[in-house]
């Protein structure tokens, strides 16, 4: 299992900001489309990745106890 | 080793970002702070909400200092940046820079206020009269609804 960290306006849409997902051995990439077919996350496409606290590509493989963070554009300061 | 990177809920003192740059090497100290502005082009904020994926965003701070060390060489850079509701002229980020010379704390200021808005993990919340958005667009791809500025717009003057 992976948690999975919803911000701003994708943790509005996904009424949660953390869930608790099947996801050991996929894909970043996989897992956006495994969110994508059960949550209506309609700019999950817009947003980057982080695992454990840093930005990730998409064909990294997950594990058990990751953390994926999906991170909308950022409009700090 | 002093925390120089921080998110905070509370009322940032610029004085506490510019204590932990103070040392004998600097001959300046810059900073910069950023407020809450009530009028974008013409259309009224009443308050800002900020959100923060806190502990990545206190790493990717530390990482534009280090971003700074590698372009300035000699700087000690401080940031922190308020999250929650922030209210008009309320500050939401203070970085404070210090060098030997001055040129370079002005520039490395500069960068660092530009690099938070491209990789640090903080997103604000426009409260407006008739409603509320989550701002966001460093991929440029975010289409905005008719009267509502955009980023570049936002973040001007």
């Amino acid at each position: 299992m992976v948690d999975v960290l919803f911000f701003a306006e994708l943790q509005e849409a996904a009424g949660s900001e953390k869930i608790n997902v099947e996801a050991d051995g996929l894909s970043v990439n996989e897992l956006r489309m495994k969110l994508k077919s059960s949550y209506d996350l309609t700019n999950l496409d817009n947003a980057m990745t982080a695992v454990n606290e840093e930005y990730s590509r998409e064909d990294t493989v997950l594990k058990s106890g990751d953390v994926v963070a999906f991170i909308p554009p950022v409009s700090g300061g | 080793m002093i925390n120089k990177f921080w998110i905070t809920q509370e009322p940032i003192n610029p004085n506490d970002c510019i204590e932990k740059v103070a040392r004998h090497e600097a001959g300046a100290v810059n900073t910069f702070i950023g407020t809450v502005r009530e009028f974008t082009k013409g259309k009224r904020t009443l308050f800002l909400e900020y959100q923060s994926y806190i502990p990545m965003a206190e790493k990717k701070l530390m990482q534009i200092s280090e971003e700074i060390r590698e372009k300035w060489g000699d700087a000690d850079t401080a940031i922190v940046h308020r999250v929650g509701r922030l209210d008009i002229t309320d500050i939401a980020v203070v970085i404070a820079v210090s060098t030997p010379h001055r040129a370079d704390a002005f520039e490395a200021s500069r960068y660092a206020i530009e690099r938070i808005k491209e990789i640090v993990p903080i997103w604000k919340k426009e409260h407006w009269e008739d409603g509320t958005k989550w701002i966001g667009d460093q991929k440029e791809k975010t289409s905005y609804k008719k009267r509502i500025p955009s980023e570049e717009e936002m973040h001007d003057g």
